[in-house]
């Protein structure tokens, strides 16, 4: 099954937002854009804030679309560029995901 | 489904402890899921039962899923399900040894993550594992089925660290033998001897366990976390 990249980006940007409402710094806040950084040293998220995000989008992704995937399995531990590295390479990577 | 109730999750409920837990958290007013290979003969409005190999990826990831999404929670869980290999390692087949660690380590990691990723949405959760007596006894005969408990026992204490920040804690009971069927083809003298060895010289009960179970389960445990409790003094 093709996965719709505009439904996943979408879905990112959704669970990015709850993280942003709990901070209230406009500069601490992540910018729904997909060059932004989820992942070292440019990223406004720290590990736990990576965990926390990861868990949300790959929930979404049951509940929204019925895809059961698991986000951080051996493919994604393997590149040697992280698919976490910013919402782009995230939302390519899910996209890839064979489902 | 939402519900005001809490929403348990128990590994291996067919029969034995887990059996016993099932009825008693039912009892005391909890929505309880369980699972186990085969099907189980709990009847109770308040109960679901799954049928799955714990160690099967998929399967436990559409179940712990499915829980949540009919009862938008998950409060506890409890690894019980758990197999044992009495045998001298130098007998002892390496397929023991997999379906061991499959069912006892491999399940007890499978049910933690998926619980403990959507128990972190909710910021609250309880995970109780099951380790053994045999691990600090350092019994023969059991190095298997205590090495596997024993990895239990670590993932218990460094997982209890990493899930804190969700409000999520982790702790083990290690249980004295219990007469179930996990230690039925253990000789009745050698079983004797152990407990002789024991501060409290007699066989475990399914009461005993739940007492423990009880406490680390209570809202207010939530400051005991990576903890082990062995019961009769072992």
């Amino acid at each position: 099954m093709k996965i719709e990249r505009q439904k996943i980006l979408e879905l990112v940007y959704a669970s990015i937002e709850p993280i942003n409402e709990q901070r209230e710094s406009k500069d601490d806040k992540l910018e729904l854009e997909e060059e932004t950084h989820l992942f070292g040293r440019e990223s406004k998220l720290d590990s736990l804030g990576l965990v926390t995000l990861i868990i949300d989008i790959e929930q979404s992704l049951v509940e929204e679309l019925g895809l059961e995937v698991s986000l951080t399995d051996e493919k994604a531990m393997s590149q040697e560029r992280s698919p976490f590295r910013d919402v782009k390479s995230l939302v390519d990577y899910i996209c890839s995901l064979e489902v | 489904m939402e519900t005001d109730k809490e929403v348990m999750i128990i590994t291996g409920t067919r029969k034995g402890i887990g059996r016993y837990l099932a009825e008693h958290y039912l009892g005391k007013g909890y929505i309880v899921v369980g699972c186990s290979r085969g099907e189980s003969a709990l009847e109770s409005g308040s109960y679901e039962h799954f049928c799955l190999d714990v160690a099967d990826e998929s399967a436990v990831k559409k179940m712990v899923s499915s829980v949540y999404q009919k009862y938008k929670r998950i409060d506890i869980l409890i690894n019980n399900a758990g197999i044992a290999s009495m045998n001298h390692v130098l007998l002892t087949p390496l397929s023991s040894v997999e379906n061991v660690f499959k069912t006892n380590v491999y399940g007890t990691f499978l049910f933690s993550r998926e619980a403990a990723k959507l128990m972190s949405k909710n910021k609250y959760g309880r995970i109780v594992n099951f380790v053994t007596i045999a691990v600090p006894l350092k019994l023969e005969g059991e190095a298997i089925y205590a090495a596997s408990k024993s990895a239990i026992e670590k993932f218990t204490q460094v997982m209890a660290k990493e899930v804190a920040s969700f409000n999520i804690t982790c702790n083990s009971v290690g249980p004295t033998p219990i007469e179930t069927d996990l230690i039925r083809g253990v000789p009745k003298e050698r079983l004797q001897k152990l407990v002789e060895s024991l501060a409290v010289k007699r066989f475990g009960t399914f009461e005993d366990v739940v007492n423990v179970i009880d406490f680390f389960i209570s809202r207010s445990s939530d400051c005991i976390t990576g903890q082990t409790i062995y019961l009769g003094g072992g």
